[in-house]
């Protein structure tokens, strides 16, 4: 049994269904991530576990008991807001003690409690201050503080780093990471930002109008999308659509429109349907000045595409090519600048030989 | 563009300075009048507190003050208690049948000409046969008061951040309870404000009070203005000053206690 | 049900108390205003016939309604007096609201080009006379214009005139003290309207061509239209019903309104009349009042 069991939730907003009859199981001690663009539904969901709204269909069940209907308060479950919603009229100790008042701790218990969350957000000293008296991290790990004070079964984080700038966020998802691995606390993370949810989350649920698009780790969202939509919602990728013209020895051979006949590994489960995407991460596409050997690809087949360079992009750590096929069709490659010397360079207008194995892609249903 | 804005500031500092002047000067010049030695209210007859006197030793005056302080007080305290309820309910109460007349009713006593709400009132009382005097007044000041203090407060209310309600529910509160702990303390400020005003509106009505008071009672504001129609005379001067060092005295009070309680933490308080 | 509706229950038990007060103390009271206007005046206490005993049942309920009439509104109809003073209340409301927005509009444009800081000053220093009497400013302008007054004596002093102007009891003292004591009305939803503007917005009419005059027409002013409209709803309504301005500052030959009303009531002891005067008064401002209305939701509860 999971900790936080999601079955078939649906809420709609008038005519605007936010979320669609969705289900999702959750493992104690995970830190899970709900990824998706603006208006997918993500914050919905995450505000019908706290309590904010009420599913009108579906259940909720947190440790095997139902609280789809449960108020906030009667929740083991606590959340940290986007603005952080600190009190203003509290002093840092009060806003972390807040909610363990409520639960009628003891004054002793209370007071051992927060110098342990102050120490766990590195707050030291800063116990007397009011919130408009904290910077923007500051007051970012007052309100972590104050939603773990309590011990939640499941911490729910709504955009969590969304107000902090960008060197900021780095170091803070670390410190998340670490705090989450020291607590074994779940959580569950809402962002739109996939660098973030790749970096901290151990699972990934991607949703789009109102439902889950896959659930997987980062790596194999990234790695084995499972739809053409999610390929391209996460990362950068080729993508040639065609036929499969035969099935054998567990390798595909796709006739493409731009790319020829492409070969690629079959997957499981294997596709269905004979019209398919061939899809290839520009990371994985490589560049040569002539054809590779083939015994580079070792004992896989290796498709290779004859082009001339567009488009040269230098970003310091990678340079991205945007390489030009004979049919007409464009290939984007990515080739990470290992030596400080630009030899290994191709200009723009140069010939080269685009290459990619058949591991390294994968076919894709429309 | 820099040069646009520092001539732009002449203009505009000039402006502001006459619609400022315009505003105070007829005060402080009452105010200096009222330390006037001289009977004759427009000769300078040298500083003196003799009105001040006059004020305190005339009976039926300092009757009508006593009685005004006491609409005020009372009525603006019911006024905010009220005027709270309603803004907690427009602000928060979403959409509920009989809102619109609700909200139509608070916000045109702002604007209604006294002399009709007056009347109104007036009748009203002679038709439940209610003996006219001190409480009839302060039910009259209650009622257009309330409207200020639902503004003011309603205003505070929609302008706060709804997630702290939210943090304060998912942090163990109910809702009655996270208005009282967080929305209350933080809201705090405009309810003083609002009781502020209504005092002052009760303290200065002329009309209202004239037509719901009875035979016998009158207010400060009723006996100033029969004083004041027959012409000026020093001792009005006198309690003209003492109205505003008393509104004064009330502003500064109210600012302090508001900066107080943001000061204090909850560790103080018994909850 | 959302967090919202969580706290709507609760809210709308709040409610109940002040709902029930203002349908007792605010609208019902219109009732009897509209009943009174129709009845007859009387010699008596109090002085006005049929008075409704819901005691004496249906019969003589249904003759005091046959008692009813219009007559009061015809005395309206058919007196030039009670015309004439309509006429004036609306005319000075214009008027002043006019003035006022002459005046309030550069100091309110005033405020908001101040640094930050600075407005919220600015804005302390227009709501504090405000908070002093209405009455208290009213007074302080009689010592001003009186015949020795301050006004008259510097006038004299500067050899501007040559003998004392007669100030009081005249609409020049009237409509001082109308702008006088409305000024705050105007200013403040000006200022509101104005200080939220983004400045941005005329460097961008400066940089497309227009110079800041032009940019001031056909910027500043189409945005602050939201705001000159509750401010001039704010000071048109009341002053067309005031008394105590007109009453302390204006002559005698001519009333408003708000006066007749109260002579009616006061001084003739006809209440029927007043009444009907105030029913007349009412009608007359229900299109800006629901106007006003409407504004005023807008600002306080949102588009929601």
């Amino acid at each position: 049994m999971p900790l936080l069991r999601i079955e078939g939730v649906a809420k709609a907003f008038g005519n605007f269904r936010a979320v669609d009859r969705l289900s999702l199981d959750i493992r104690a001690g995970e830190f899970f991530a709900l990824l998706g663009p603006s208006g997918c539904g993500k914050t919905t969901l995450l505000r019908m576990l706290a309590g904010f709204e009420t599913p009108d269909e579906g259940r909720i069940l947190l440790g095997g008991k139902d609280i789809a209907q449960a108020l906030p308060h009667e929740r083991p479950v606590n959340m940290m807001f986007q603005n952080y919603a600190l009190f203003p009229h509290l002093s840092v100790r009060d806003n972390i003690a807040f909610g363990l008042r409520r639960a009628g701790m003891a004054r002793g218990d209370i007071a051992t409690r927060v110098d342990e969350m102050v120490a766990l957000v590195k707050l030291d000293g800063m116990e007397k201050r009011k919130p408009d008296q904290l910077s923007g991290g500051q007051r970012q790990r007052v309100a972590l503080a104050r939603s773990l004070a309590r011990r939640p079964q499941v911490l729910l984080l709504d955009e969590p780093l969304a107000a902090l700038d960008k060197k900021l966020r780095e170091g803070t998802q670390a410190e998340l990471m670490e705090l989450q691995r020291r607590l074994g606390t779940t959580f569950i993370i809402v962002t739109h930002d996939q660098e973030e949810a790749m970096t901290m989350a151990s699972r990934i649920g991607v949703m789009d109008a109102g439902r889950l698009r896959q659930v997987a780790t980062p790596r194999n969202l990234y790695e084995a999308p499972s739809s053409r939509w999610i390929a391209e919602f996460v990362g950068d990728i080729n993508l040639f659509s065609g036929e499969i013209t035969s099935r054998e020895n567990n390798r595909l051979k796709v006739a493409t429109r731009g790319a020829g006949t492409l070969v690629v590994s079959e997957l499981w489960p294997p596709v269905s349907n004979d019209v398919v995407n061939v899809a290839i991460r520009p990371e994985k596409v490589k560049l040569s000045r002539r054809a590779p050997a083939s015994e580079e690809g070792g004992s896989q087949a290796i498709n290779r595409l004859d082009g001339v360079v567009t488009d040269v992009n230098y970003l310091g750590g990678v340079t991205t090519y945007k390489v030009k096929l004979e049919s007409g069709a464009m290939v984007r490659s990515s080739v990470a600048n290992t030596a400080r010397l630009d030899i290994d360079a191709y200009l723009a207008g140069q010939r080269v030989v685009a290459w990619f194995t058949s591991d390294d892609c994968l076919v894709l249903e429309q | 563009m820099a040069r646009a804005v520092t001539s732009m500031t002449r203009f505009n500092i000039t402006a502001l300075a006459l619609g400022l002047a315009f505003l105070y000067l007829p005060i402080v010049i009452l105010v200096i009048y009222s330390f006037n030695a001289s009977r004759l209210v427009t000769v300078w007859g040298g500083w003196s507190l003799r009105w001040y006197v006059e004020f305190f030793n005339d009976r039926a005056m300092m009757e009508a003050a006593w009685m005004s302080l006491l609409v005020a007080g009372l009525s603006a305290t019911l006024a905010t208690v009220l005027g709270t309820l309603a803004a907690i309910g427009l602000a928060r109460g979403e959409r509920f049948r009989g809102r619109t007349l609700f909200s139509g009713m608070l916000y045109s006593p702002l604007v209604m000409p006294e002399v009709i709400s007056g009347l109104s009132l007036l009748l009203l009382f002679v038709a439940l046969n209610a003996e006219r005097g001190f409480w009839t007044v302060t039910v009259a000041h209650t009622t257009l008061t309330m409207c200020f203090v639902t503004v003011v407060v309603q205003s505070r209310l929609t302008s706060l951040d709804r997630s702290l309600e939210e943090a304060a529910m998912d942090l163990g509160c109910d809702p009655v309870r996270a208005f009282l702990l967080v929305t209350l303390p933080l809201i705090l400020p405009a309810i003083i404000a609002g009781w502020m005003l209504a005092f002052t509106l009760s303290l200065d009505d002329v009309v209202i009070a004239s037509f719901t008071t009875g035979p016998g009672s009158a207010t400060l504001p009723i006996r100033i203005y029969s004083e004041v129609r027959l012409g000026v005379k020093p001792e009005i001067n006198a309690i003209c000053t003492l109205m505003i060092a008393l509104i004064t005295v009330l502003i500064v009070a109210a600012s302090l206690a508001s900066r107080i309680s943001s000061a204090q933490g909850e560790s103080g308080a018994p909850l | 049900m959302s967090a919202r509706r969580i706290f709507a229950g609760p809210a709308r038990l709040a409610a109940i108390a002040p709902y029930l007060w203002m349908v007792l103390f605010f609208l019902v009271p219109f009732g009897f205003v509209f009943k009174i206007s129709l009845s007859q005046t009387a010699i008596a206490q109090p002085p006005y016939t049929p008075v409704f005993d819901f005691t004496e049942g249906r019969e003589a309920l249904a003759a005091a309604f046959g008692q009813l009439s219009f007559d009061n509104f015809r005395l309206l109809i058919s007196d030039n007096l009670y015309i004439l003073s309509y006429l004036r209340s609306v005319m000075v409301a214009v008027t002043s609201t006019v003035i006022l927005l002459v005046i309030g509009y550069p100091v309110a444009y005033g405020m908001a080009r101040l640094p930050r800081r600075w407005q919220a000053v600015a804005m302390v220093l227009v709501i504090v006379p405000f908070w002093t009497s209405f009455l208290i400013r009213i007074y302080a302008w009689i010592n001003i214009l009186q015949h020795d007054g301050l006004l008259n004596r510097i006038l004299l002093a500067l050899h501007l005139v040559s003998s004392p102007i007669v100030w009081l009891s005249t609409d020049t003292a009237m409509y001082i003290g109308i702008v006088y004591s409305y000024l705050p009305f105007m200013i403040l939803p000006l200022y509101a309207t104005l200080a939220k503007m983004d400045a941005s917005l005329l460097e961008a009419a400066g940089d497309l061509g227009a110079s800041p005059r032009q940019a001031f027409w056909l910027v500043t002013v189409p945005l602050s239209l939201p705001g000159i409209g509750a401010g001039a709803l704010l000071c048109f309504i009341p002053i067309v019903g005031e008394f105590v301005i007109p009453d302390l500052l204006a002559g005698s030959n001519s009333l408003m309104v708000g006066q007749t009303l109260w002579l009616e009531f006061f001084t003739n002891k006809d209440w029927p009349v007043a009444s009907a005067a105030a029913v007349t008064l009412l009608a007359l401002l229900v299109p800006p009042l629901v106007l006003y209305d409407r504004l005023q939701r807008r600002q306080l509860e949102g588009n929601s």
